[in-house]
């Protein structure tokens, strides 16, 4: 139900409930307690996998890395606010556009990048490439190449974190597109009614590819369907960082404690069209694209800490950006010292023994 | 040794894994009653009717240290599950560099002859033969659908079980102790020298019936059964068709890119075997029909043991 028939209807004298929101205001006063190196932290990610995919780009669109890579520049304050919230032993799932997710969780930029070369270094062997890439050991279960994908998967890795009882989660990526599609229902439904410990995590970047949100779907917020499954459902302004790690601390405290899944919605724009591929289309009018840039997710939370006296200075924050810098120059010469995979390894791993 | 069912072997197979193994746990739509009143709900889960989820979470729980088993039940349902059967399960583990195991044992039935129409009477295992990162069994006796599907349970991969909807009331022998069967080997059912049957599940029956039948005529049918699709046993059913001469595939899926189509080229890609062959590949299939309701016309569509002595003595007057 749109907000406005909403807000007419309750004029009207009408019932009517809006899904449970979280207010973003909680950011900047979650900022305060967040301690300095945590917030740190939160900021070299966010610039790291800005730098990560800057490079791969630029790598991809010089022929160095084959195939396909959808950039998640833009949208970094959804992947790393939401795994400041987690351990290392809580699991998540990734999509197409998953570099973020792998580097909020911990991944490793070296075999990250020699994956997308090719190399038998990368964390798969070269045999995935940018839409595949995983880290078992950090509980990172791979980004997919189908929209929607991953969602049954990290709910099943719900179940096991249930069946181990250990307090652990497990946490969905996905974007609007997929909650389109049946596993998002099919999941979601089947989390709730077995209370699994689940995070759904909807990165609402407005576009499906080319088309936009509102043109497929007849509600305005993605979390409004949560009321269709019983549990919580919150919309977040996914370019506030710190109120994407509020709303994550939120509903992985209610998921460790047995309460079940949870919605979250973060609105969120990726600054680049859907592929990095030079004659991709992109329909989207400059003037959004101009807006969003100005609600940068990076520039944003290095304001913030500005505000914050003694946050951050001008000498920290260049150091900071030189050492990112050198450890992604650090992951491309990796990538380019390190050897193709063998041929024989083609028929390798189709089984495990 | 003891006599039992099809069924019954199926579910003796689980619930010994799952003793012995309390990794193990069982999702269907419907819960299997004797499992779920030894091993409760908790492992025993009814679920919403959502195989596609079903299936993505068998990957996901597999991914995290469980040995998931998942019944599809009719293998039609097995098709609203197909990205995650196709995309995910099939290609995880390599796709990944082989950075994780994922022992899954997916269930299903398949076959028709229950008058339920079109979409409740499908064999397409050759689709999922297909697919690269899937093994397959076609189990035909309850001996073999134990031993089976307690290695299916122990692999450390995505196992697919076929279990023949015509044979679940199906009697044999199985023994009392524990017992496993390898994938990729075949199992001789009969020893004969003219002509060699190689047949599935059902079929395997009705090349037995038809075998008798065929020995009071003087020709001597060797059957051979490949038990598992994924690996296919090349090995045994090249070394029979060598000693016969001659091959006959009895299949209850249609013939186009089907099971059958495989065995026939296996056998006769292999110049050894070629060369001792003294007639054509005859093929006794399903017709390449959806499978019709009215019991008439599907005791039509579907092959049998006439069709299969049929083709033996076509394939006999050849040569």
């Amino acid at each position: 139900m749109n907000r406005l028939v909403m807000d007419f209807l309750r004029g009207m004298g009408v019932h009517c409930i809006l899904v449970e929101k979280i207010c973003t205001v909680h950011g900047e006063e979650r900022g305060m307690e967040a301690s300095r190196d945590l917030q740190l932290n939160m900021l070299r990610q966010m610039k790291t996998i800005r730098r990560f995919e800057e490079r791969a780009s630029a790598d991809f669109l010089a022929g160095d890395i084959y195939g396909i890579v959808h950039c998640y520049i833009g949208e970094e304050a959804v992947a790393v606010g939401v795994c400041a919230a987690l351990e290392k032993n809580d699991k998540i799932i990734s999509t197409h556009r998953g570099h973020g997710h792998c580097i909020a969780k911990g991944a490793d930029l070296n075999r990250m990048m020699a994956e997308l070369y090719g190399r038998e270094t990368g964390y798969c062997k070269g045999k995935g490439g940018s839409m595949h890439i995983a880290d078992f050991d950090i509980g990172m279960l791979g980004a997919n190449g189908i929209v929607a994908g991953g969602i049954s998967i990290i709910t099943g890795a719900g179940l096991a974190a249930q069946f181990d009882g250990m307090g652990q989660v497990a946490v969905c990526f996905f974007g609007d597109g997929a909650s389109n599609a049946g596993p998002f229902h099919e999941s979601i439904n089947i989390a709730a009614q077995w209370k699994l410990p689940v995070i759904y995590v909807c990165e609402n970047n407005l576009w499906a590819v080319n088309v936009p949100t509102s043109d497929s779907m007849a509600v305005a917020d993605v979390a409004e369907r949560a009321k269709g499954y019983g549990i919580p459902g919150w919309v977040v302004d996914g370019n506030d960082l710190l109120a994407v790690c509020a709303a994550a601390e939120e509903a992985v405290a209610h998921a460790r404690s047995g309460n079940g899944p949870t919605l979250i919605e973060c609105k969120t724009y990726r600054h680049r069209a859907h592929t990095e591929r030079a004659d991709q289309p992109d329909d989207r009018p400059q003037a959004e694209i101009d807006a969003w840039l100005q609600k940068d997710p990076i520039d944003r939370f290095v304001a913030q800490l500005r505000k914050q006296q003694g946050q951050i200075s001008d000498e920290e924050l260049a150091a900071m950006d030189d050492e990112i810098l050198k450890q992604i120059e650090d992951a491309v010469a990796f990538a380019k010292a390190s050897a193709f995979p063998p041929l024989e390894a083609a028929i390798q791993d189709v089984f495990a023994d | 040794m003891r006599t039992i069912t099809y069924l019954d072997a199926i579910t003796e197979a689980i619930a010994e894994e799952m003793r012995r193994d309390e990794k193990i746990f069982h999702m269907s739509t419907e819960a299997p009653p004797k499992l779920l009143a030894e091993f409760g709900p908790e492992r025993v889960r009814q679920t919403p009717i959502t195989e596609s989820a079903l299936t993505g979470m068998a990957i996901g729980a597999a991914a995290s240290g469980y040995r998931p088993i998942v019944d599809w039940r009719l293998v039609t349902f097995s098709f609203v599950a197909m990205d995650q059967i196709v995309n995910q399960a099939a290609k995880i583990h390599y796709m990944f560099g082989g950075q994780a195991k994922f022992p899954i044992l997916f269930r299903t039935t398949v076959g028709g002859g229950t008058r339920r129409a079109a979409q409740h009477s499908q064999s397409p295992y050759s689709m999922f033969m297909n697919l690269a990162g899937l093994k397959q069994v076609l189990p035909s006796t309850p001996f073999d659908v134990k031993g089976l599907l307690k290695t299916a349970i122990r692999d450390n991969n995505p196992v697919v079980a076929f279990e023949s909807g015509r044979l679940g009331s199906l009697k044999g022998q199985v023994p009392d102790e524990d017992f496993t069967i390898p994938f990729g080997k075949a199992d001789v059912k009969r020893e004969g020298r003219d002509v060699t049957v190689v047949a599935l599940a059902w079929l395997v029956h009705e090349a037995l019936a038809a075998a008798d039948i065929l020995e009071d005529e003087g020709v001597s049918v060797e059957i051979i059964d490949p038990r598992s699709l994924v690996p296919m046993d090349a090995d045994a059913i090249r070394t029979s068709v060598r000693k016969t001469g001659r091959l006959v595939i009895a299949d209850e899926a249609g013939p186009t890119a089907g099971a059958s189509a495989e065995i026939a080229a296996l056998v006769t890609e292999d110049a050894g075997t070629f060369k001792a062959m003294k007639a054509a590949v005859s093929r006794v299939c399903a017709l390449q029909v959806p499978i019709p309701y009215a019991p008439h016309l599907e005791d039509h569509v579907f092959p049998n043991r006439h069709g299969i002595i049929k083709a033996v003595r076509a394939i006999m007057s050849e040569g």
